[in-house]
């Protein structure tokens, strides 16, 4: 039993591992900054209704 | 916030921002400085593209410098050297644009597909100020760049582009991985290893051997994979007979690996794996934090990164562009307003008013007449003018400093406190583990071997390996707040070393931004404002730097208004004759003229006296001098006349001190004739022409007033208005090589409370798996508390 827990979780652990390896190789942590402001951009265009 | 809003856009251009004129452009109840913004303004609101000014007030750049020329991007082989890729369909390119500065700019960047359809898609980087464009082929480069000049974002295409290299952020990605995998498996072995420290009861101990086998799997990947370049270095350099710190390190991982291995092996102890992923983890995590890297500084500039790619070639009255390489002596080639003269040439048409500040530093542009030779790297602000090529770009008086020699060594950067003190470190750990394992060979052979391992094992410098790295990555992030950028962390200890300074003239020690002018003479604000009303029409250098130091708002028109090129100004303002110029033109005496470039004033036939522009030395200068003078020799290169001698004597009292007409080679010789008497120099510079001397020097720091402008190759970059911490710079840098030093102390007591341990044969991997973590974090703490301390002291923080 503890031998299938252990390696399950060093499964998921490992999971991780490669995921972040995908997530290095695909230039995710090139850039750091611009996505946290283009996360504030709206989608559709607004019509200014301030006048 | 829309009062506020309302208040601004009435004062103020809303595309730039830029104070209006009196009769400002309107559209759409906004009001415009120029035609040029309101074009932006028209193009993108036609697009749906409002929303741009929605983000941001004000987010434009001014557009009133018209006019793009990109035909040279039409030819195949200069376009084929900048795309990253291309294929029938498709094409991708990364394009660094300078101006990006705000929210808005991402937003309007990364819809530039609303414009025009055939631009795919479109991804900013806003900390290196790049962005990348997929676009179909339907549209050439050119359409693509221009749409981003008509939008008010040039991209800044240089040679250097040409040469794009992208290796040192694959290296970096490399580190990471390690790290990554390092950091995993340091984390699963500690989970694994807490069992065997705390004793495992009569049932648990079935799972031991369980255990020990998945250790040793996790330590495989840790050494072979993350620790590998300890070895390599390692082996390199001793075969160079070098003993550096990676010598000890690589010892360290190997014995602990094989201990390991022996003991899970043979079911005789729990071995030290964890210890083993714990140190290579922090190991690489003190090579990350050496690689600190600025994205939007570049140290390694040189003429290329600011040189067009191409220039127009004027043949049988037909224009076409031709790469810079393929620029030949007798070329005639045509420089517009704003373009950068790529060759020493001899000017044929039109009137050159050339700004030279990226070269010299020089502030005010020089004028030149027919027949005159123009050197290489000054920008035309005038008109188009038209030169014949004197010598290829590579040749020219400027540019040849690139085939010096010096461009081509790499600054020897081995030498630090740690580089050197390793080696002992290495001789005397050999010495106690061979004398421990001797000793036990003679009493009780069975202790020889744990023994000789344990103290290879314990004294694994870890924490030496780390005191340096986050003592100078916690000084590097001190100075960055102070607006001084360095290269990279031996840039600390070489400064600490420095005992000779060099400074440049112009742009460095003086001040470009605080230029002004003194009147010799009486003169009243009256007559300041008929001045200022004549010289506003003038697109002279001088006139254009006497109204922006006047500082007076226009208020009479000029009547009858009369320039000579290069000599002088007359018009009737407000019913006064005014003239303003040089000696000759206003049928003055001649006079002394030295002191620079002086304008003279008559108003209605009266001398008033004239206008001396002065440059300002930087206020902070004499307080610099004085305390560097204490601990180091100063000297002075400029490229100027002798006319500024008599008011720098105050700062540099000796003569020999003092160098004027120095040519870029000179100052690169000089710098080396300081070192064959042992110096270590420190030259300050900011000019394409101090771009010798920087590389050449011991250390380079390149002083600008705005850091996105260009600045030449460098280990460091100094915001000008942190000019006045110079001395304190130099202070911090001294006291944390002492930290450096402190540390080292530390990590020894725990080398030794250690070694203690081992060579008694006692070591468990218990104490072990407690030291390393323990010496590690106190020397992380110390370090930076310790660097911070001092940053306080030196009132740098």
């Amino acid at each position: 039993m503890i031998f299938l827990l252990i390696g399950i979780s060093i499964l998921l652990a490992l999971i991780f591992l490669v995921a972040f390896f995908w997530a290095s190789k695909s230039g995710q942590h090139d850039d750091t900054y611009t996505p946290s402001i283009r996360i504030l951009f709206d989608d559709e265009i607004k019509n200014t209704d301030e006048n | 916030m829309l009062q506020v809003k309302e208040t601004v856009s009435n004062t103020l251009c809303f595309h730039c921002g830029d104070s209006l004129p009196e009769q400002p452009l309107q559209l759409d109840q906004h009001e415009f400085c120029c035609l040029g913004c309101l074009g932006v303004y028209k193009l993108l609101s036609s697009h749906n593209l409002a929303d741009y000014y929605v983000y941001n007030d004000v987010p434009g750049q001014t557009q009133r410098s018209e006019k793009f020329h990109f035909d040279y991007l039409n030819e195949p082989e200069i376009a084929g050297k900048l795309v990253d890729y291309t294929d029938q369909n498709i094409t991708i390119i990364t394009l660094y644009i300078p101006v990006i500065h705000c929210s808005s700019c991402i937003w309007l960047l990364e819809s530039l597909g609303k414009i025009n359809s055939d631009i795919l898609s479109s991804r900013v980087d806003f900390l290196k100020k790049q962005v990348s464009i997929t676009f179909k082929n339907t549209l050439s480069l050119k359409d693509v760049v221009e749409l981003l000049a008509n939008i008010g974002y040039e991209p800044s295409i240089s040679l250097q582009d040409v040469v794009k290299g992208q290796r040192t952020e694959k290296a970096d990605r490399k580190l990471i991985g390690k790290i990554a995998v390092a950091g995993f498996c340091f984390g699963n072995t500690m989970l694994l290893s807490f069992p065997e420290y705390f004793g495992l009861s009569g049932v648990e101990a079935e799972f031991r051997n369980f255990f020990g086998y998945l250790n040793l799997a996790f330590s495989i990947p840790v050494v072979f994979y993350s620790g590998r370049d300890y070895f390599s270095s390692a082996w390199h350099n001793l075969r160079n007979g070098i003993l550096n710190l990676d010598f000890p390190l690589a010892l360290g991982i190997l014995v602990m690996f094989m201990r390991s291995i022996a003991e899970i092996l043979t079911q005789t102890g729990a071995g030290f794996v964890d210890t083993l992923c714990g140190l290579v983890f922090f190991l690489l995590i003190g090579k990350w934090m050496q690689q600190h890297t600025y994205h939007h500084l570049s140290f390694e500039r040189d003429y290329r990164s600011y040189f067009p790619v191409a220039v127009t070639v004027l043949e049988n009255d037909r224009e076409k562009p031709v790469s810079l390489e393929q620029l030949n002596k007798g070329d005639r080639i045509l420089i517009r307003s704003n373009e950068i003269i790529p060759a020493d040439s001899i000017l044929l048409k039109g009137s050159a008013q050339v700004d030279f500040s990226f070269v010299t530093g020089e502030s005010l542009p020089v004028e030149k007449v027919l027949g005159e030779i123009v050197y290489a790297g000054g920008r035309q602000l005038g008109g188009a003018i038209e030169l014949e090529v004197l010598k290829p770009v590579s040749q020219s008086y400027l540019t040849k400093l690139w085939n010096n020699e010096t461009f081509s060594i790499e600054k020897d950067t081995i030498g630090t406190f740690s580089g050197k003190a390793s080696k002992y470190f290495s001789i005397v750990l050999l010495l106690i583990a061979a004398v421990s394992a001797a000793y036990w060979l003679f009493f009780d052979s069975s202790k020889a071997l744990p023994a000789f391992s344990a103290v290879l094992i314990i004294a694994c410098p870890c924490a030496l390996a780390l005191s340096s790295p986050f003592t100078l990555a916690a000084v590097l992030s001190i100075f960055d707040k102070n607006k001084f950028y360095l290269k990279n962390t031996s840039v600390v200890e070489e400064l600490a070393r420095i005992d000779a300074v060099v400074f440049d003239k112009t742009g460095t020690i003086s001040n470009p931004e605080a230029a002004g002018f003194a009147f010799e003479g009486a003169i009243s604000v009256e007559q300041c404002q008929l001045v200022n009303d004549l010289a506003r029409n003038s697109g002279h250098p001088l006139s254009r730097e006497l109204v922006k130091w006047l500082n007076l708002p226009a208020k009479f028109a000029v009547d009858q208004y009369r320039e000579m090129v290069g000599r002088g100004l007359m018009g009737s303002v407000n019913g006064h004759g005014v003239k303003i110029g040089s000696r000759s033109f206003l049928g003055l005496p001649a006079g002394n003229t030295d002191g620079g470039s002086q304008v003279h004033v008559v108003i209605d036939d009266m001398y008033l006296g004239n206008f001396q522009f002065r440059q300002k030395w930087r206020p902070s200068l004499a307080a610099v001098v004085s305390k560097l003078q204490k601990s180091a020799s100063l000297y002075l290169l400029s490229g100027d006349q002798e006319h500024d001698r008599q008011s720098l004597s105050i700062f540099f009292s000796d003569a020999g001190q003092m160098h004027f007409k120095q040519s870029p080679q000179e100052k690169l010789d000089f710098i080396k004739k300081l070192q064959h008497t042992g110096k270590k120099t420190l030259m300050f510079g900011d000019g394409l022409n101090d771009a010798g001397a920087l590389k050449q020097s011991d250390l380079g720091i390149a002083v600008t007033d705005d850091i996105n402008n260009f600045s030449p190759g460098c280990e460091a970059i100094l915001d000008g208005a942190s000019f006045g911490k110079i001395p304190a710079f130099i202070r911090q840098a001294k006291d944390a090589v002492k930290v450096i030093h402190m540390s080292f102390a530390i990590s020894l007591v725990y080398n030794i409370v250690g070694l203690s341990f081992a060579v008694q044969g006692l070591l468990s991997p218990l104490v072990a798996a407690v030291l390393m973590p323990a010496s590690t974090v106190t020397i992380i703490l110390f370090t930076s508390v310790a660097a911070r301390l001092y940053a306080r002291k030196n009132q740098l923080l």
